[in-house]
C-alpha cells in the first residue's frame, strides 16, 4: 500500500497513488488528543498532587492509553475491514458475556457503580460498555449487509431495531449505565436510519421519543417519585441553584466554570473551579474547564474540531467502496457524535446531568483506546477508497 | 454490491445524519452563548463568592471628645490571632507557643487548633507586641491581625457615662450604645481565594475593601468640670463614709449635661474586673449581677425620694395657680393635721408666722403641705404631669428610670400632703434637675444631653443633634418668682452653705431618709443653679448614706459650693460688684 497523499487535490495525478489515506481525519483526531491531554494535565493536576503527590498522575495514565490506542489504531487501519467481518457474531456474544462479568469478582466499583472489570495480569482497568459499542457497530454493519434488500421491509426494520435492544438492557441493568445505553441504542438508530430508505419512521419515531421524554419530565415535576435518583436528577438539572450541595452540585459547579470563563476565558491553567470545586474536572466536566479556561473561543474551536471530524467520516461513507464500510463508517461517526452532543448538553445543563465523557478529551484509558480502534476501522475503509472513485 | 440507487439513498441518510449533529453543534453553540456572555456576570459573581474566604478588618471606631475636643475615648492599636486549621504544619509547636504567649491554658489553645473550621480565632485585643513577636515565630496557619481596641486615656473619668465596647466593637454600656451608629463605621474585608477545602491560592493573591471609620461624637461634658466633680465626690464619700456619691451638672438652658459623676466608678479600660476582696468562687450570674451594679448610673438608672428639694416643684405649682403668692402668710406650729394624721416639721417648735418666702426659706412642711391642700388633688396631679415628671426626660443614655408615683385614684389627702413635700414617691435626680432647670430658666422643659454632634476625623461636622424642648410649663414671671425664693433660701436660709463668694446662687437643700423608715439611713441632697437671675449652670449633689451629720444643708451644699467656687470662673460666668 502506498497510500502517501490526500483527497481530490492530487487525484489528477494518476499513478502517484491509488489509494487514499485520510491524513485530515488522522490530524483531527491527533489535535483533538493533544488538546485533550494539555487539558486534561490542567484540570488534574491540582487534584492530582492532592491525591498522588504527582501532578501528572492522570496525563501519564492517560499518555499511555493514548500511546497504546494509537499504536491499536494503527494495527486496524492496516488490516482490511472485511477481516473483521467474521468476528461479528461473536463480538456480539462476547460483549454480551463481558458486561455479565462485573457482576462477578472481576467487577471493579468506582464512583458508586460498578462498571469495570479487571483484566488479569493487566494494570488497566476495562469498561464493557465500550466493548460493546465497537461490537453493535460491526454486528450491525454485517446485519446489514447480509439483509440486503430486506432492510425496506418492516420485519427487516423491526428485527434491526430489535437486536440492539439486548445489549442495551443489559448495560442499562447490570451495570446501570443509563448514558452507554443511550449511545448504544443512538448507535442502532442512526445506522438503521442510514440503512433504511425511508424517513417516515423515523419522524414518527423521532415525535414519539420526544413525547416520552416531556412526560417523564411532566411526571417528575410534579411530584412523581418512579424514576428514583434520576428523577432527582432531573430536578436538579430544572433548577440547579435550588439545591446546590445535593444532586445540582455538580451541574452547579460546571455552570460557575462556563460563566465565570466568558468570552476569552481566564487563559490556560487559570481555572479556580478544578481546584477541588468542580467534581470529575478532567473526566466527564473537562468541557467546563475548557470554557473557564478559554472561553467560549475555546469551546467553539472544540466544537469545530468535531464538526470537521463528522464531516470527514462523512466524506468516507459517501465514498466507501461498499456497504460495509459505509454502515462501519457511520457506526463510529453516530457514536463520536453522540457522545460528544450529550456530553457538551450535560455540561452546559441542556439536559439533566448523566455520566458522559467527551470523546479522545476526557480522562478515561478504555474509552479512548476503544475510539482509536474504531478510528482505526474508519481509516481501514479510507484506504479501500480508489482514487479514481472520487 | 453497493448499486447506484442505493448508494444516492445512503449518501442523502449519511449527508442528513451529519446536518442533524451539526444543527444539535450549533443549538449547542448557542446555549453556550447564552451562558458565556449573558450569564457570565451572574455566575462568575457567584463563583467569586465561593472562592473567596472574607476576613473582616474591624473599622476603627469614633472617638468620643469633650466639649472642647479633648479626647475621652480612643482607639489603640491591638492584634487578633487566629487558626487556620489547614495550613499548620507543626500543631504541637503552634500549641505550645499561642498558649504561651498567650497566656492562655493549652487545652484552651488545642480545642481551637484543632478544630476543623476554614479559620478559628484564638484571641482577639492582644497587645501589639505580643502579636508582632507571634508574627515572628513565621507559624504556617497562625495569622495575626491588627485591629483596634477602645481606649479610655482617662481611666475611670465619667465610666458610668461614656460605657465601654465589646470585643465585636459594639457598645455595651453608656453613650458607646447609644450612638453605636455613628461610631461603629463599616468594617473592611480581606478577600483571599481558596480552592475547595479552604486553602489558599497564592498566585490568587489578596482583594481588601477598606474599612469606613466611625464618626467622631463630641459631647457636652468638659473633662475639667467632670474631673474636679468627680474629686469633690472622692472626698465627700471618703469624708462622710457614704456609700455613693453623685454630682450632676448641666446648663439649664439647653440642657447640655456638663458632669456627671458617680463615684464609685469603675475603670474603663478594665470594665470586668471585680473590686478587691470579692470571692473567687462567684458564679457567673453573681458576677454579672455583681457588674451590673458596679456599671449602674445612679443619676439616670435609679430613682429616690426626693425630699425637700422637690418643694421647689410644689412651691411652683402654688404659684402658677394662684393660690399662694410671696407675700401669702401661713402659721407653722410644728405640725399640721391632714384628715386623721399629724405630719411633723422638722422644727419641733414650729416656725411661727411666716411669709411664703420664708416657708421655702426654713424648708417648713407645714406650709408646703398647706399649698399642696390648697391646689387639691386633682389640680396638683395635673401640674405634677404638665411638669413632665411622669414622662422620662429623655436623656442620651441607656436604661433611664421612669417616675415611681401614686396612681391619682389612689390618692388621699395625706399622700397628697406627703407628695408636697418629696416623700412617698421616686423620680431619678436627672428628672428632678430636669424639671428644676424648667421652673427657674423661665418655662421651658429641656432635653438633657451629652450628644452634641458627629464629626469625622478631620472635625468636619457630620450632623448636629436637635433636642426636643417643651415651653409654657411655667410662666416668666412664675420662674423668676421661683428665682428670687430659690435665691433668698441660699442667702439667708437653709441653703448658706451653698453660697459661693462673688456669685448670685439659687438653690435648695433635702435630706431625706430612705425606706424603711427609722433605718437610720438617709440621702442628703442640695441643688444649685448659678447666677440666680440668668442660670447658666445648674447642679445637684446627692450622698447616699452619709455617717454622722446627714443634713442636706451640711453635707451637700458645701459639695455644690466648692464645685460653683471652681467652675463659675471657669465658665466665665461674670461676679457680681459687691
Amino acid at each position: 500500500m502506498a497510500a502517501r497523499k490526500t483527497a481530490g487535490k492530487t487525484a489528477g495525478k494518476k499513478g502517484q497513488s491509488e489509494y487514499f489515506f485520510d491524513y485530515s481525519l488522522l490530524f483531527i483526531v491527533l489535535f483533538l488528543l493533544g488538546f485533550g491531554l494539555v487539558m486534561i494535565y490542567s484540570a488534574s493536576s491540582y487534584s492530582a498532587f492532592e491525591e498522588y503527590k504527582d501532578t501528572a498522575y492522570y496525563l501519564k495514565k492517560q499518555l499511555t492509553a493514548v500511546i497504546l490506542g494509537l499504536g491499536l489504531m494503527m494495527v486496524v487501519a492496516n488490516i482490511p475491514y472485511h477481516f473483521w467481518e467474521r468476528f461479528a457474531v461473536l463480538g456480539y456474544l462476547v460483549s454480551a458475556g463481558l458486561i455479565t462479568l462485573v457482576k462477578t469478582p472481576l467487577g471493579v466499583a468506582s464512583h458508586g457503580a460498578t462498571r469495570w472489570i479487571r483484566i488479569p495480569g493487566i494494570p488497566m482497568n476495562l469498561q464493557p460498555a465500550e466493548v460493546a459499542k465497537l461490537c453493535m457497530i460491526l454486528f450491525l454493519a454485517v446485519l446489514v449487509c447480509k439483509m440486503g434488500k430486506s432492510v425496506r421491509t418492516m420485519k427487516g426494520f423491526i428485527l434491526m431495531v430489535v437486536i440492539p435492544l439486548p445489549i442495551v438492557a443489559e448495560v442499562y441493568l447490570l451495570t446501570s449505565n443509563l448514558s452507554s445505553a443511550i449511545i448504544i441504542l443512538a448507535i442502532a438508530v442512526l445506522m438503521v436510519f442510514v440503512a433504511s430508505p425511508d424517513y417516515k419512521k423515523f419522524v414518527i419515531m423521532a415525535l414519539a421519543g420526544a413525547a416520552l421524554v416531556a412526560l417523564v419530565v411532566y411526571l417528575v415535576v410534579s411530584g412523581n417519585d418512579f424514576l428514583k435518583f434520576r428523577g432527582g436528577r432531573i430536578r436538579a438539572w430544572l433548577e440547579p441553584e435550588s439545591d446546590p450541595t445535593d444532586t445540582g452540585f455538580q451541574t452547579l459547579q460546571g455552570l460557575y466554570a462556563i460563566g465565570s470563563g466568558g468570552i476569552w476565558g481566564k487563559g490556560l491553567g487559570q481555572s479556580m473551579q478544578k481546584l477541588s470545586f468542580l467534581p470529575e474536572a478532567q473526566n466527564d466536566m473537562i468541557f467546563s474547564v475548557i470554557c473557564e479556561e478559554l472561553g467560549l473561543f475555546g469551546a467553539v474551536a472544540i466544537i469545530l474540531m468535531f464538526i470537521m471530524l463528522l464531516w470527514r467520516m462523512m466524506i468516507i461513507a459517501n465514498n466507501a467502496p461498499d456497504l460495509f464500510g459505509a454502515m462501519l463508517v457511520v457506526g463510529v461517526m453516530g457514536h463520536i457524535a453522540v457522545q460528544a452532543i450529550l456530553n457538551i448538553a450535560v455540561v452546559t445543563a441542556t439536559i439533566p446531568n448523566t455520566g458522559i465523557s467527551l470523546p479522545f478529551i476526557s480522562y478515561g484509558g478504555s474509552s479512548v483506546m476503544f475510539l482509536l480502534i474504531e478510528i482505526g476501522l474508519v481509516l481501514s475503509v479510507a484506504r479501500r477508497i480508489q482514487l479514481k472513485e472520487l | 454490491m453497493l448499486s447506484d440507487n442505493n448508494k444516492i439513498v445512503h449518501r442523502k441518510k449519511i449527508l442528513s445524519s451529519f446536518l442533524i449533529c451539526t444543527g444539535l453543534f450549533v443549538l449547542l453553540f448557542g446555549r453556550l452563548v447564552y451562558l458565556c456572555v449573558w450569564r457570565a456576570d451572574y455566575y462568575a459573581g457567584l463563583a467569586t463568592d465561593l472562592h473567596e474566604r472574607e476576613r473582616s478588618i474591624k473599622a476603627a471606631r469614633g472617638r468620643i471628645l469633650d466639649r472642647s475636643g479633648k479626647v475621652l475615648a480612643d482607639n489603640r492599636t491591638v492584634c487578633t490571632v487566629s487558626v487556620i486549621y489547614n495550613q499548620i504544619k507543626e500543631p504541637e509547636r503552634v500549641i505550645e507557643i499561642l498558649s504561651r504567649e498567650l497566656e492562655l491554658t493549652e487545652e484552651y489553645v488545642r480545642k481551637r487548633v484543632e478544630k476543623y473550621s476554614s479559620m478559628e480565632r484564638v484571641k482577639s485585643n492582644v497587645d501589639k507586641e505580643v502579636g508582632d513577636r507571634i508574627r515572628e515565630y513565621d507559624l504556617a496557619g497562625v495569622k495575626v491581625d491588627e485591629d483596634y481596641k477602645r481606649y479610655y486615656p482617662h481611666d475611670e473619668l465619667g465610666s458610668k457615662v461614656l460605657g465601654f465596647t465589646g470585643g465585636d466593637n459594639q457598645g455595651i454600656i453608656g453613650l458607646e450604645v447609644v450612638y453605636d451608629e455613628f461610631l461603629q463605621g463599616q468594617p473592611g474585608k480581606i478577600l483571599t481565594v481558596t480552592d475547595a477545602k479552604g486553602i489558599e491560592v497564592e498566585s490568587a493573591g489578596e482583594r481588601r475593601i477598606e474599612p469606613v471609620a466611625g464618626l467622631d461624637l463630641c459631647i457636652s461634658m468638659d473633662l475639667n468640670i467632670q474631673a474636679y466633680a468627680t474629686q469633690l465626690a472622692r472626698q465627700a464619700m471618703a469624708t462622710k463614709q457614704a456609700d455613693s456619691v453623685s454630682i450632676l451638672a448641666m446648663n439649664p438652658q439647653n440642657g447640655e449635661i456638663l458632669a456627671m459623676v458617680n463615684v464609685p466608678e469603675f475603670d474603663l479600660n478594665h470594665p470586668y474586673e471585680l473590686p478587691e476582696g470579692t470571692p473567687e468562687d462567684i458564679t457567673p450570674e453573681e458576677k454579672q449581677n455583681l457588674l451590673n451594679g458596679i456599671w449602674r448610673n445612679a443619676c439616670i438608672n435609679d430613682t429616690y425620694e426626693p425630699g425637700s428639694t422637690f418643694k421647689i416643684i410644689t412651691a411652683a405649682a402654688g404659684l402658677s395657680a394662684g393660690v399662694v403668692t410671696p407675700e401669702s402668710s401661713f402659721q407653722c406650729p410644728g405640725f399640721i393635721i391632714v384628715d386623721d394624721r399629724k405630719i411633723r416639721c422638722h422644727k419641733i417648735a414650729g416656725h411661727g408666722s411666716q411669709d411664703f418666702t420664708h416657708t421655702m426659706m426654713n424648708s417648713c412642711n407645714p406650709a408646703l403641705i398647706t399649698v399642696g391642700l390648697r391646689l387639691g388633688l386633682d389640680s396638683y396631679y395635673s401640674y405634677f404631669e404638665q411638669f413632665g415628671l411622669k414622662t422620662r426626660t429623655g436623656v442620651d443614655l441607656p436604661g433611664e428610670a421612669g417616675t415611681i408615683m401614686h396612681r391619682k385614684e389612689d390618692m388621699g389627702n395625706v399622700e397628697l400632703a406627703t407628695v408636697a413635700f418629696g416623700q412617698s414617691f421616686q423620680i431619678t435626680p436627672i428628672q428632678l434637675l430636669t424639671t428644676v432647670s424648667s421652673i427657674i430658666n423661665g418655662g421651658n422643659r429641656i432635653t438633657p444631653h451629652f450628644g452634641v454632634r458627629t464629626q469625622d476625623g478631620d472635625g468636619n461636622v457630620v450632623e448636629e443633634f436637635q433636642y426636643p424642648v417643651k415651653t409654657g410649663i411655667v410662666s416668666a414671671e412664675t420662674s423668676a418668682t421661683m428665682r428670687e425664693i430659690l435665691e433668698m433660701v441660699v442667702l439667708e436660709g437653709s441653703g448658706a452653705n451653698g453660697r459661693v463668694e462673688g456669685f448670685r446662687v439659687g438653690g435648695k437643700t433635702a435630706t431625706s431618709q430612705t425606706l424603711p423608715r427609722g433605718s437610720g439611713r438617709y440621702i442628703a441632697s442640695f441643688v444649685g443653679f448659678a447666677p440666680a437671675d440668668n442660670p447658666q449652670v445648674i447642679a445637684i449633689a446627692i450622698v447616699n448614706n452619709p455617717q454622722g451629720v446627714y443634713y442636706g444643708s451640711q453635707v451637700a451644699a458645701p459639695i455644690v459650693r466648692q464645685l460653683y467656687e471652681n467652675i463659675l470662673p471657669y465658665l466665665g460666668v461674670a461676679q457680681t460688684q459687691e
